[in-house]
């Protein structure tokens, strides 16, 4: 099979991206790379990424699994909470 | 809708809620099923295999009208080493001979639709997508819910709202789930078509093939890899252990796509076409992270309450989660004839759960997350066993060692008397 990036395996998805607000808080100015690094590796979706010693994070491709809150919780994500019914990702097939 | 009361408000429309909404509506209760997804189903990821035995003691013979995809005939598991794989396989006309023994592949868009439909048929309404914000506690009672700004209240709640229990967590039921307690699962469903997939699979008809592995996907982490025959299509995913992602540099995207370029995978995939992505946590730290079940008006089941197994060769969290949600049901059925929701009536739930197989297996596999996180099972064996079988199957007209002795050896050589004796003690531990 051809290799997939993540945008591509993201775009395979339906989803409903609440555009005006992010169901999970992080503290972008987060300075512990060990820390950095756990949820660069963990996160299905890559919604962190840490480029020029800055981290990022964007929430649009969340698949919702929760795995950063339990590995960051009260350290880089400051608050994880469900999207609104209505929003996030719908799995037609799961 | 504020001043009306339901009998019960159940939150969560996965398997564990529509199951106990099936019961309840049946027995002629006002029940309430909220869930945040657009539809039953639309958050919801798993493996792919599902035990029949505990939704044939809700709807007899299932099978022969919901969504399955294929039944499961074959089983296969394989230790994993950067080439190669050492493969366990079983097939036999003793598998899913049965409705009570059947185990189904299945997908949870399609099936929690469909048990959603059929809690409503029983007289169930059914909410979504409302999020549920919080539960309405008064004088430490339990007594309904918050959601979009509007409060319903119930003589009981029922929590079904998965491993993620973020309402349980509100009110000091249970704690926040820590990396050792949790993996995370993600994967992907990749479309090949019925005809090529029983081809491939040495599969005839509606025939299915569950498939894990242990080893080269998460690359010693602890983890595995999984491959579930859907109709058309194959569920192929990894499971990674939360507080072990880091003992190597792969992400956990790198390890699905590591797992589907192994060459015992790749071949199978060939002209496949990926049509979805999910992740989703699994618990598996087993009897140790289950917490409180019940409180006063409220009851925990499924994934919200721990009830899974994760034992390296088959992952079970979905029968669990439907007996709970039937026992939960029973529970409340008792309470309402009693008249009284206080934790003290609604302990029967617990006295449910302990004599049901879901403590039984939990307890007889306890062991087992000690012996997850023995790293050789996940860094060693495999590699001992490709060994092994690597001299077995290769015939080069060398002179060499029995394979008893070279099995011998290749142990001795990797592995101290003392870790021996300490790693078949957790063996036995196990048991
Ligand atoms: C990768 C992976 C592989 C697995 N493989 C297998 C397998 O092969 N066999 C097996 O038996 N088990 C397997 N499991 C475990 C199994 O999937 C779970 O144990 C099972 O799905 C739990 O069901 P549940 O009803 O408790 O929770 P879920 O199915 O998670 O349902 C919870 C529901 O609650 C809803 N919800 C949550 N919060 C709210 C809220 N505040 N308001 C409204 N709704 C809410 C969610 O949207 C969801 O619909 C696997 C799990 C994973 C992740
Ligand atoms: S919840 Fe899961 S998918 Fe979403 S940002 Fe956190 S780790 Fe990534």
């Amino acid at each position: 099979m051809r290799k997939m990036t993540i945008d591509d395996k993201l775009g395979l998805n339906k989803f409903n991206v609440d555009e005006s607000y992010s169901h999970i808080d992080v503290d972008l100015d987060y300075k512990d790379e060990a820390e950095i690094r756990k949820l660069l590796l963990a996160c299905p979706a890559e919604c962190y990424k840490y480029e020029d010693g800055k981290l990022l994070f964007a929430h649009a491709g969340c698949l919702e699994c929760g795995t950063c809150r339990v590995l960051s919780h009260g350290k880089i994500v400051t608050a994880w909470r469900h999207p609104n019914g209505n929003f996030g990702v719908q799995f037609r097939h799961g | 809708m504020s001043e009306e009361k339901l009998d019960a408000i159940i939150v969560g429309g996965g398997l564990a809620g529509c199951s106990a909404a099936i019961v309840l509506a049946k027995a002629g209760l006002e029940v309430l099923l909220i869930e945040r997804g657009d539809y039953c189903g639309a958050k919801n990821m798993t493996g792919g295999r599902l035990y029949g035995h505990s939704l044939e003691k809700i709807i007899p013979n299932f099978a022969e009208i919901a969504p399955i995809e294929r039944v499961v005939k074959k089983e296969q598991v394989s230790l994993m080493t950067k080439d190669g794989a050492l493969d366990i396989g079983y097939r036999s006309a003793k598998l899913s001979s049965e409705p009570e023994n059947a185990s189904y592949t299945v997908l949870r868009g399609e099936f929690d639709t469909w048990l959603a439909q059929q809690a409503e048929e029983a007289g169930a309404m059914l909410l979504a997508p409302i999020l549920v914000d919080k539960l309405l506690v008064e004088d430490g009672k339990v007594v309904g819910v918050e959601a979009t700004g509007d409060q319903l209240y119930a003589d009981v709640v029922i929590l079904a709202d998965g491993v993620n229990s973020l309402l349980a967590q509100q009110i000091g039921m249970k704690p926040e789930l820590e990396p050792h307690q949790v993996a995370v699962g993600a994967k992907e469903v990749i479309r090949l078509g019925e005809d090529v997939i029983n081809e491939r699979f040495g599969l005839r008809g509606n025939e299915g093939v569950s498939w894990l592995s242990c080893g080269d996907p998460s690359d010693g982490n602890f983890g595995g890899g999984l491959l579930y025959t859907n109709k058309d299509s194959v569920s192929v995913g990894v499971v990674a252990t939360l507080s072990d992602i880091g003992h190597s540099d792969l992400s956990v995207p790198e390890m699905l796509d590591r797992f589907k370029e192994h060459p015992a995978i790749a071949p199978y995939l060939e002209g496949g076409k990926s049509i979805e992505y999910s992740a989703h946590l699994v618990p598996e730290e087993g009897l140790a992270m289950v917490p409180e079940l019940y409180r006063d008006g409220v009851l925990l089941t499924g994934d919200a309450a721990g009830f899974c197994i994760n034992l390296g060769y088959t992952v079970r969290g979905m029968d669990f989660a439907i007996e709970s949600g039937r026992l939960a049901a029973e529970a409340v059925l008792r309470a309402r004839e009693l008249g009284d929701f206080s934790a003290q009536t609604l302990s029967y739930y617990k006295t449910l759960v302990d004599n049901s197989f879901i403590m039984r297996d939990m307890k007889q596999y306890k062991g087992f997350p000690t012996l997850l996180t023995q790293r050789a099972i996940f860094e060693d064996l495999p590699e001992i066993a490709d060994d092994i079988a690597g001299k077995l199957f290769t015939v080069d007209g060398k002179p060499g060692d029995s394979v008893i002795m070279y099995a011998v050896n290749l142990i001795a050589k990797r592995t101290s008397a003392r870790e021996l004796v300490d790693g078949i003690t957790k063996i036995l531990e196990a048991f």
